[in-house]
């Protein structure tokens, strides 16, 4: 058993980086839904707001990871002109072109909406810290972002392991 | 409920520049999307590193907008109580739908070759 640098490093994408961040959705959602009045004692937003700092953070930063790893590294082997790359194999086969046309072409433009509203939120939540709680406004926005982010990685993900199933990066 | 320590009351304005100028990116990436498509040339010139293609470029311009609008909007109104929230935060989640939609293939392969 062993991994090619390639595949290393397409794990370190999806797997660790990608797949961190859509986990972690789940707990800054919860953490930005529960700020709302009359949820929390004072003590226990200021836990909470400790956790969706760290969250947060962490998700921005592995956001970013998932977008540059992906289009400077894993896009390039993907599109590579070479006959036996994926892009070449998608296009290649009739019965699989619309996994690059439509599948890779809007996961690698999508993925990036995904990084800059992350980063917003970061900001918001850095920015505003208790004041979110009392900003109940801020912290509706910063949550209602936090989930189309999602969304736009949940699609880059998504695409992202069905190509890679229906023509591996060799 | 008021929190026990003394949080320093913060201004809406930081807040809005965020989302708006985060609105601005994703619809500039959207944009961008659809020139590239649209126009042979423009594509040629979002091609900054060749291995990876127009995807580079059309990235990179999306995140210049972002930052530049962001920093000239946060030093704009980070003292500032913006009365119309709603009202910005609407524009910038029709910007965010703008990103959507210039990246989705069916839309922006409706301008290949025009």
């Amino acid at each position: 058993m062993n991994i090619t640098n390639r595949e290393f490093w397409i794990i370190l994408h999806g797997m660790l980086f990608g797949a961190f961040y859509l986990l972690a959705f789940a707990g800054g959602a919860e953490a930005l839904w529960c700020l709302r009045h009359g949820l929390l004692t004072a003590s226990g937003i200021r836990e909470r707001l400790i956790h969706l700092r760290i969250g947060i953070v962490t998700m921005a930063t592995t956001c970013w990871l998932t977008v540059l790893s992906g289009t400077y590294m894993i896009y390039v082997w993907y599109r590579s002109p070479e006959p036996d790359s994926a892009k070449s194999r998608l296009l290649a086969d009739p019965a699989k072109v619309a996994w690059h046309t439509f599948g890779m072409e809007w996961k690698e433009h999508v993925s990036w909406l995904a990084a800059i509203l992350t980063t917003a939120v970061a900001f918001l939540v850095f920015w505003y810290d208790e004041a979110l709680y009392e900003r109940q406004e801020v912290r509706r926005a910063a949550f209602w972002l936090l989930t189309i982010a999602f969304a736009a990685a949940a699609i880059g993900g998504l695409f992202g392991a069905l190509i890679n199933k229906a023509a591996p990066i060799l | 409920m008021k929190l026990e320590n003394n949080i320093a009351h913060r201004q809406n304005g930081p807040a809005l520049a965020a989302i708006l100028s985060a609105g601005l990116g994703c619809a500039a990436i959207g944009v961008f999307t659809v020139l590239a498509e649209a126009f042979p040339t423009f594509k040629a010139t979002m091609n900054l590193w060749n291995p990876a293609g127009p995807l580079t470029g059309k990235t990179t311009a999306g995140v210049v907008v972002w930052l530049v609008s962001w920093a000239f909007l946060h030093l704009n109104w980070r003292q500032r109580e913006i009365s119309a929230f709603d009202r910005v935060l609407a524009i910038s989640l029709v910007f965010i739908g703008l990103g959507w939609l210039g990246t989705f293939p069916p839309f922006f392969e409706l301008f290949a070759g025009k």
